[in-house]
């Protein structure tokens, strides 16, 4: 008698672990795909194409006179934020934050970084130098300062006011604003093909965080992407 | 009666003794990390060479008197901390009372590896009223 309960006990126990055996493993987590989408009916009649945005045209000369276009980061993640050299405001904040994320990826040649100036009047190469050097960077290649105004191009204000739009983020010149810019510190976090894929306020210590945990999920899409790309 | 007297009494004395005191007891802390922790670190640690640390800062010791007028005025000289030149300029904070800055004063001297003497308003306000 004892036995027979024992059993079905046992039973029991076994039906219910059995569904837990058998659960599909979970999908691997994937990051959005910050942006409007278009959609494209095929020539051949096909199901329509989805197209996801991406960022923009851009060139921009960093801190060592390096040109830098959207080809340069071709096949590996950024992280990108907007900055200015003299901004005693929210900037020091989210630099300081940025560089923790940078010393975790700082050896990862998967993922670089990128600040651009939103005073390119003022920010010019040597100033974007100094500035980098003094916040312990010594290789441009791994985090680009970078501005859109080298040839003092009267036009490199609205240009990156506008790139900046679509990193999402907020810039104006704003004569209240501490340095006479009013932006908000966010940072982009975007993809081997040009997709932002991740938007993390630096201010607040929880996203910066996300960041830093979201970033691997990202390199291991891309590692993916790669492998799959080796294979064909 | 008169033990229970005594013990209401000291009760409503602790009472209004914290009362006098907590409004402004972190009014350096609270000022600290609304004015000056987004350039100087939740620490006082600094930025790389970009912003001058707070804490440990032989600059604090050697330029004691001129602080408070520094804290109003801001500064957009070179200014040297611990060996090393920082050239970016810190905004001024004109609005400060006396007393603010003598609270916030004594915060920052007595934090992160930092023990000046405690300032008091009158000594903060004469050095206040020298600035340019």
């Amino acid at each position: 008698m004892l036995l027979n309960r024992l059993l079905l006990l046992a039973g029991l126990a076994a039906t219910l672990a059995a569904p837990a055996c058998t659960e599909k493993p979970k999908e691997v987590a994937r990051l959005p795909i910050m942006g409007e989408r278009d959609v494209v009916p095929r020539a051949d009649g096909g199901p329509a194409d989805t197209v996801f945005a991406t960022v923009p045209r851009f060139r921009l000369i960093d801190q060592a006179g390096q040109p830098l276009t959207n080809q340069s980061f071709a096949g590996r993640a950024y992280v990108a934020d907007f900055f200015f050299a003299t901004c005693p405001g929210i900037c020091p904040k989210m630099q300081g934050e940025l560089l923790k994320v940078y010393h975790q990826f700082e050896k990862d040649p998967r993922v670089v970084f990128l600040s651009h100036t939103i005073d390119p009047a003022h920010d010019s190469i040597p100033v974007l130098k100094d500035y980098a050097q003094r916040l312990g960077i010594a290789d441009a290649s791994r985090w680009h300062f970078a501005t859109t105004g080298a040839h003092g191009e009267p036009t490199a204000r609205d240009t990156v006011f506008q790139l900046a739009r679509a990193y999402f983020t907020a810039a104006q010149p704003d004569k209240e604003a501490p340095g006479g810019f009013a932006h908000n510190g966010t940072f982009a976090l975007v993809d081997d093909q040009g997709h932002i894929r991740g938007l993390y306020d630096s201010l607040n210590p929880t996203e910066v965080a996300r960041l830093q945990k979201e970033l691997p999920v990202l390199l291991a899409e891309i590692d993916s992407r790669k492998g799959g790309a080796a294979k064909q | 009666m008169s033990i229970q007297f005594r013990f209401l009494l000291g009760i409503s004395l602790s009472i209004t003794l914290t009362g006098c005191f907590s409004n402004n007891r972190h009014q350096g802390e609270k000022l600290y990390a609304q004015k000056c922790a987004s350039c100087h670190g939740e620490q006082g640690q600094g930025l790389g060479r970009l912003i001058p640390p707070i804490a440990g800062s032989d600059y604090l010791t050697d330029h004691r008197a001129e602080l408070p007028c520094l804290l109003r005025n801001g500064q957009n000289e070179v200014i040297v901390v611990n060996g090393v030149g920082y050239h970016n300029v810190m905004p001024g904070n004109k609005s400060l009372s006396p007393a603010q800055v003598t609270n916030l004063l004594n915060y920052i001297e007595s934090h992160w590896g930092n023990e000046a003497a405690p300032r008091t308003i009158s000594d903060v306000q004469a050095q206040l009223d020298k600035c340019h």
